[in-house]
This record gives structure tokens, C-alpha cells and sequence, in this order.
């Protein structure tokens, strides 16, 4: 188990390195705009900013599903397109579940493995382990059909963790879900990335999800999309609901917020 | 991660309460009955008129006559209804398998679908009567002549429907395929093939009726006899004898086989998307 503390992060290498990765769509939206950014090794980030800011485009120019039209993406040696196929060493969560109607749990946490050439015993035996680490032990022939929305996002994490990737990227995953799921699987997927220790790239638009779950809070304006401001979250992990009440947290969201607040009006 | 208080709960909702599924049963009782009633109600109602207006039997045959008649000609009728089956069902075979694969190969190479489609369209609104002569006289078989003509009637919904399956794959599904690096193959055979499958499946199930009516139309154009003559043939045949009641059992044995095409190619697409897809889900709320 790591020890997790903000500040020790300066003499790592970062895991990526974004400098001044813009991105102008063919209608001439520009969505990102020189964008500079170091992502840490074993971090836990979080991308916070109003709708339409470009905090999804930016995400999946870092999991290379669009290339940005300036700028630099670098990733530490080994990790980008390192894998067989050529892939990049990442999982991606998507805002919907986006699973397979036709599969069950188990062959959808198991997709990454088999895609990237594994033998189907062997990468059903990883999925029931992710299966597992998520909490949901004994739905594996469970048709997406059959579980709740929760489950399915718990589905949709556990195959973004199949291949053990050193980056875990999410797109607002949690934001369909009712506030009491919310707060549970915040608090499970931080358990999660204590005991695995990958890093968390976290898009949302909740201030207090972003407090709650993240070392780091990136903040984001639109028009064009660029960062406008960084926040350290120096608590320390486990992180509760005794943190949720709690004055430091109270505060956190405070800055948080007024961040945000001066993101929409800049 | 220890949550499962919420997913026990889930799973026995999953299962078939008692009242529920009795509701079901009684569903399905009625789904049976409602059209069996129809369909007594209006036989009955047919015998009886003929009988009271004395309406003599090359008009217009009682049911009950042309029940007799099924019985007393099966052993023609049987072996028409074999040729025009087997002319059906390879026709339905062949469409499955020109259409399927015409629709694979159109949605991995844009080029052939452009170069190809409008001739499978053309084909499509061209109507059967008018190609069935040409078609009859080019291919010397009879048998193959009459399948040529049901096939070209039956593949298009197939071909037409699979390929706006293979396209209808979820955008964040394709992402993913991406960013794992998946092979044409893969993302053919993981993702596009299972997508396609319900919209397939609403095609053969369009394609099996057709197939029938390609079968029977071609046999009218062609008008041949001999020994080995299908079912429309027996219709034509009994017309020119003015022996209606046959006419009326040759046709009762067409709308048969077209019910279990249908009821056939039901089952099967409800066997392969139960599980998953919304059409064939019995929702449970
Ligand atoms: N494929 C595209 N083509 C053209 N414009 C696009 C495309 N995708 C996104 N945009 C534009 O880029 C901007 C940023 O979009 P993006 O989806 O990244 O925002 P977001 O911050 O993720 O918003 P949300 O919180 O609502 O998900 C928006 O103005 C959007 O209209
Ligand atoms: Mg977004």
C-alpha cells in the first residue's frame, strides 16, 4: 500500500506530459487550448469545469482517440504504445456504462484482454478478479439488462482496470447515478486506487466529488477550453464520510467553488 | 469493496415472482385463444352462409368441404407442398447467405457497396412477374428457375437490414474497440456481427414470407406442369378443371406454411435475443 501525500510528488517524472496541446474542431470550435499539464505517477486528478469546456475532448486526446491540432502529448518511457497492438498502457471510463447488451459482466470486463490477444480462460479468470475488486462477486453471467445503473458503472470501471493500466481515465462516470450510489462508488473507487495504484484522471462537474476524491483539482474555463487555475487537496487518505463533514473539506469546496465560479465568469 | 447489501436485493427481483409469471401465463392463454376465437367465429360463419344462400361449390366451397378435400387429394397436394417448401426454404438459405455476406463485405469495403447497391436496389424494385419470364426461358432447370426468382424477391430486406445493423454498433462502443487496438476481424466479429444480429434477424423474418410469395409467383409465371409440380401449379391446374374446392385446399396449405415461416423465424430470433435485446425482453418494471 502506497502512502499517499500531495506534496512528495516534484522529483517523480511524470507518467505524461501535455505542453501546449490545443485542439480546433473542423466547425472551428475551439475546444482545448494550450493546454500544459504533468500527470504524476500514482496520483489521483481531477479535470473540474462547466459543461462544454473541453474536459472530454482533452481526456481523449490522452487516451489518443483524437489527436490534438497543436501541442505535445509525451508519455514516460514504457508506457505509451508499449502494449502488442501498439496501444496506450490506459483504461478509459466512459460517462455511459457502454457495455456490450450481448455479453454478460464477465465477458464484458474480459473484452481489453481478448482484443489485445489473451487466451479466454486466462482473461476470464483477470475479469472475475476485477469483477471482484469492484464488489460484484457473483454477477458475472449478469446481462447489463439485469443490473442497475450503480452495477453497470461498477461493470464499466472493472474492465477499465482488466489490463492493469498505469492510467485510469474517466469521463464524468458517476454522473447519471443518484447521490447515495454517487457517494458510494466515490468512496469504493478510492479504495479501489489505494489497493491497485494506477493513476486517476477524474472529468467531473461536481465540486464536492473532486474534493472528496482527488490530490489535485484542475479547474477549466470555455471558450477557448484552457486551465485556469490548480487547487491542492492536502488531505489525507482513507478518506470517509467523517471527511465529508469535516470543516477542512467544507473549506476545500469553498475554493473549490469560488476557482470554478471565477473559471465561468473569466 | 464490500457492497453487496444492494446487489442481493437486485438479484432476487431477477427471478420470476409467483403472481407475476401467473399473469404471464394467462397472457400467453390469451394470445392463443383471442385469434383461435376469430378465426372459429369466422369459419362458422362462412359454413353457414354457403349452406343458407345454397351457394354451389365451384363458387364457393364450405370450409368443411375443403377440409375434405385437403384429406382426400394429400397425397398430390403433400408432394406439392414439398416442391414449393423446397424451393422456399433453399431460396431463404441462399438469401441468408448471398445477403449476409454481400452486407459483410459492403460495410468493410465502402467501394463495393458504392459500386454494388444500386443494382441490388434495382433488383429490389424490379417487379418478380416481369423478370420471372426472362429468368424462366435463360435457366433451362425449372426448379432453379423458380428458386432464382423467390431468391431475388427474398434477399434484399436481409441484405438491406444486416447492413444497417452492422452500422448501428454504439459510437463509445467503437471508441473502445479503438483504443484497444481491435483488428477489423475483431471489431467484426465483437462488436458489428452481435450488433447486427437483432436487425438480421427483423429481416429474415420479412425474407421468410417473402421467399414463399417469390416461390409461389415465379410457379404462376412459369405454368409448368408434370409430375413434379408445386403448389401454385395445383391452383392453376384446378382453376382450368373447376375443381375450386381443390383450388381453395392448395391455398389453405400456402397460408399454413407462410403462418409457420413466420412463426419459425419468431422463435428463433426470440431464442437468440431474449437475454439481451429490447425487442424480445419481457419487461418486468
Ligand atoms: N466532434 C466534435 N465536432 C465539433 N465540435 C465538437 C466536437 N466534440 C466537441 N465539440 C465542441 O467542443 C467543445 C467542448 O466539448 P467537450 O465535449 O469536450 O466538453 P465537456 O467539457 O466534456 O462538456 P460536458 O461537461 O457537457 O461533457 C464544445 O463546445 C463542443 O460543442
Ligand atoms: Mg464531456
Amino acid at each position: 500500500m502506497r502512502e499517499a501525500s500531495a506534496p512528495s510528488l516534484a522529483p517523480v517524472d511524470p507518467l505524461i506530459r501535455l505542453s501546449g496541446v490545443s485542439k480546433t474542431f473542423s466547425t472551428g470550435t475551439r475546444a482545448v487550448a494550450a493546454v500544459d499539464l504533468d500527470l504524476m505517477p500514482g496520483e489521483f486528478l481531477s479535470i473540474l469545469g462547466p459543461s462544454g469546456c473541453g474536459k472530454s475532448t482533452l481526456l481523449r486526446m490522452i487516451a489518443g482517440l483524437g489527436t490534438p491540432t497543436g501541442g505535445e502529448i509525451q508519455w514516460a518511457r514504457g508506457h505509451g504504445g508499449g502494449s502488442r497492438h501498439g496501444t496506450r498502457d490506459l483504461g478509459f471510463v466512459f460517462q455511459d456504462p457502454t457495455l456490450m447488451p450481448w455479453a454478460n459482466a464477465l465477458d464484458n470486463v474480459a473484452l481489453p484482454l481478448i482484443l489485445e490477444g489473451s487466451a479466454k480462460r486466462e482473461a476470464q479468470a483477470a475479469a472475475r478478479d476485477k469483477l471482484a475488486l469492484v464488489g460484484l462477486s457473483g454477477f458475472e453471467n449478469a446481462y447489463p439488462r439485469e443490473l442497475s445503473g450503480g452495477m453497470k458503472m461498477r461493470v464499466s470501471i472493472a474492465r477499465g482496470l482488466v489490463t492493469e493500466p498505469s492510467l485510469l481515465l474517466m469521463d464524468e462516470p458517476f454522473a447519471a447515478l443518484d447521490e447515495i450510489t454517487r457517494h458510494r462508488l466515490n468512496h469504493d473507487l478510492l479504495n479501489v486506487w489505494r489497493d491497485v495504484g494506477f493513476t486517476a484522471v477524474f472529468v467531473t462537474h461536481s465540486v464536492f466529488e473532486s474534493v472528496f476524491l482527488s490530490q489535485r483539482i484542475v479547474v477549466m474555463a470555455a471558450r477557448p477550453g484552457r486551465i485556469v487555475s490548480t487547487l491542492d487537496v492536502a488531505a489525507p487518505y482513507p478518506r470517509d464520510e467523517m471527511f465529508r463533514t469535516s470543516s477542512a473539506y467544507a473549506s476545500l469546496c469553498r475554493q473549490a467553488s469560488d476557482q470554478l465560479k471565477l473559471a465561468m465568469e473569466s | 469493496m464490500s457492497i453487496p447489501r444492494t446487489a442481493k436485493t437486485t438479484t432476487s427481483d431477477l427471478g420470476p415472482l409467483p403472481p407475476a409469471s401467473s399473469v404471464r401465463s394467462n397472457d400467453r392463454w390469451l394470445k392463443l385463444a383471442a385469434p383461435f376465437l376469430v378465426g372459429i367465429i369466422f369459419l362458422g360463419g362462412w359454413e353457414a352462409a354457403v349452406r343458407i344462400m345454397a351457394i354451389p361449390p365451384y363458387i364457393l366451397p364450405t370450409p368443411s368441404r375443403i377440409i375434405e378435400t385437403l384429406i382426400s387429394d394429400w397425397p398430390t397436394l403433400a408432394a406439392s407442398l414439398r416442391i414449393t417448401l423446397a424451393i422456399t426454404f433453399s431460396a431463404l438459405a441462399a438469401a441468408v447467405v448471398v445477403g449476409g455476406a454481400l452486407a459483410i463485405l459492403f460495410t468493410q469495403f465502402k467501394w463495393v457497396e458504392l459500386a454494388l447497391f444500386p443494382y441490388a436496389v434495382i433488383l429490389q424494385v424490379t417487379p418478380i412477374v416481369a423478370i420471372a419470364p426472362l429468368i424462366i426461358i435463360w435457366v433451362n432447370d425449372t426448379n432453379l428457375s423458380l428458386l432464382i426468382c423467390a431468391w431475388i424477391v427474398a434477399f434484399f430486406p436481409i441484405l438491406s437490414n444486416t447492413i444497417l445493423g452492422l452500422n448501428s454498433a454504439d459510437h463509445n462502443l467503437r471508441n473502445l474497440f479503438e483504443l484497444y487496438g481491435a483488428t477489423r476481424w475483431q471489431t467484426l466479429r465483437y462488436l458489428r456481427l452481435p450488433a447486427a444480429l437483432p436487425y438480421f434477424l427483423a429481416g429474415l423474418k420479412i425474407s421468410g414470407g417473402l421467399a414463399l410469395i417469390g416461390a409461389v409467383v415465379a410457379e404462376f409465371v412459369a405454368g409448368t406442369g408434370g409430375t413434379a409440380s408445386g403448389l401454385a401449379y395445383r391452383i392453376l391446374e384446378a382453376q382450368y378443371q373447376l375443381k375450386i374446392p381443390r383450388m381453395f385446399a392448395a391455398l389453405t396449405l400456402i397460408s399454413l406454411a407462410g403462418v409457420a415461416i413466420f412463426l419459425a423465424t419468431s422463435i428463433i430470433a426470440h431464442r437468440l435475443l431474449h437475454r439481451w435485446h429490447e425487442s424480445a425482453i419481457k419487461r418486468e418494471n
